[in-house]
């Protein structure tokens, strides 16, 4: 097995905590003002032409040889399942799913795609205290399951609710989701499976920021159509995949209270004192206590045995 | 029937069969059937029945824009187009590039000046024209009621006899 062994980790966490104490501030500048790498791929994606075929779906379990599915791809009646109480979302056997919303004041009823949003600066990333995750400079965030140790910070910390695990298997569990197609795909400059599968183009391949420019072009040439928000350009600092909707995105379930900051500038305030404590205050306090209890050691143990004996 | 020509497209090779008839309402020659086999891998050829859908609308320009000299339906494409001439380019694939996201095209994007950066690429351009009118039309919107699945396609949506058994899993879960 080529998963990191218990020692191996605490080396690499050592030498790890010894390079962020040399470089605290530099951290703790680059988080938050990183804004995407400049000819990164993104797909715009517009939900206003999906007529929910699942062809996407299809494509995607083709491309990445997943596991066959419970229903044939087809097979519409999965836009009524509920799972917990939810619509479905990505698993370890299926990277993308499209799920139907029926929103307000229309007839026709709303069709969204859901996979990762690669985002500019990803939160599971972050969380990864393995560095299993990169961002690529194509755009994609990608992962390496052999360093994966199946902690599932990532699961949590993503704001989207996408890795997935796979609890199935006994040996080996691991983070499973959606790669951008990197592999087979986008490292030699193509789009991915679904882009491609798509009937309808609802998504379109192209670097982020041209794709942006894009976006705002439809809805400034439909403003009937779109509501005027491209979701995506600014969430969590901005993510690789971004939506056009003709509906509220919070009708086609999007969480839309989103924090515009990339999710590790909640935490990074707090990230770059921990070196300090750790080198500054072993020692403050040290001399404090030694100062607070020069030539007093019997006193305070007296102290201490009085408490304890009103105490009991 | 008069064998037209046929289009070959680099790429994907869309052919155009069709049979050319001079017919009287626009006194315009175009082809009576137009065969679509751009996704012959998973489907059969569709066979789109182009006079039917002349005689059904009454405008070119509805699918066309403003390339059959028929005037032009969209007041937006109006703004710079007029529409009375007839162009050179009419069909679908002239306009709409039928594989836009090969790498070579996206290394050389439409330049910032061209207005059309945002064209379709060709299965869209059918897809979104053709699934945008059925709907205002009541016509057929759904996959299977334009393109029958072959073998391989019933592979790719494990469809069919490729369909799951449902007793392989638990179902309900």
């Amino acid at each position: 097995m080529s998963k990191i062994t218990r020692r191996r980790f605490l080396a690499g966490s050592a030498a790890g905590g010894a390079a962020l104490m040399l470089t605290p501030a530099q951290k703790a500048l680059a988080a938050g003002s990183f804004e995407g790498f400049p000819e990164g791929m993104g797909v715009l994606v517009d939900l206003t032409r999906c007529v929910g075929c699942r062809t996407c779906e299809a494509a995607c379990n083709e491309e990445q040889h997943l596991p066959e599915p419970s229903k044939p791809f087809d097979d519409f009646s999965v836009f009524d399942e509920i799972h917990h109480g939810q619509k479905r979302r990505t698993t370890d056997k299926a990277y993308t799913i499209v799920n139907r919303y029926d929103v307000k004041d229309t007839e026709e009823p709303l069709y969204r795609k859901i996979q990762c949003n690669h985002c500019n600066e990803p939160a599971c990333l972050t969380s990864c205290f393995v560095n299993a995750y990169k961002k690529t400079p194509e755009g994609a965030v990608i992962y390496n399951s052999k360093v994966c140790v199946g902690c599932r910070n990532c699961m949590i910390a993503c704001p989207f609710h996408i890795p997935a695990y796979s609890y199935h298997s006994v040996l080996n569990p691991v983070i499973k989701k959606c790669i951008f197609c990197y592999d087979t795909r986008l490292k030699e400059g193509k789009p991915p499976a679904c882009v491609e599968s798509c009937p309808q183009q609802v998504m379109t391949f192209g670097k982020r920021k041209d794709l942006m420019k894009i976006a705002h072009e439809r809805i400034k040439k439909n403003p009937d159509t779109y509501v005027n928000h491209v979701y995506g350009e600014k969430e969590v600092g901005g993510t690789g995949w971004f939506y056009l909707s003709n509906a509220p995105f919070e009708e086609a379930g999007f969480d839309t209270d989103l924090p515009k900051k990339p999710i590790i500038d909640n935490v990074k305030d707090f990230l770059a004192i921990v070196p300090m404590v750790l080198t500054i205050w072993p020692a403050l306090f040290t001399g404090f206590h030694l100062l607070a209890t020069k030539g007093k050691s019997h006193g305070h143990g007296d102290d201490h045995s009085h408490d304890e004996q009103e105490g009991h | 029937m008069v064998h037209a020509g046929k289009q070959l497209m680099t790429g994907l090779g869309v052919i155009l069969l069709s049979a050319v008839l001079a017919v009287g309402c626009y006194a315009m020659d175009y082809p009576e059937e137009i065969e679509i086999d751009s996704l012959v891998n998973l489907y059969e050829a569709v066979v789109f029945d182009h006079a039917m859908h002349v005689d059904a609308t009454e405008n070119c320009s509805e699918c066309h824009h403003h390339t059959t000299g028929t005037g032009v339906a969209n007041e937006y494409c109006a703004k710079c187009h007029n529409g009375n001439e007839e162009m050179d380019l009419v069909a679908c694939v002239d306009c709409h590039s039928a594989d836009p996201l090969s790498p070579e095209n996206l290394h050389n994007p439409t330049p910032d000046f061209v207005y059309h950066n945002d064209q379709p690429n060709l299965k869209a351009a059918y897809h979104l024209n053709c699934i945008g009118c059925h709907k205002e039309v009541d016509g057929p919107t759904g996959c299977e009621d334009c393109h029958a699945k072959t073998e391989a396609g019933d592979k790719f949506y494990h469809s069919g006899e490729f369909a799951p058994k449902e007793s392989a899993h638990s179902s309900g879960h």
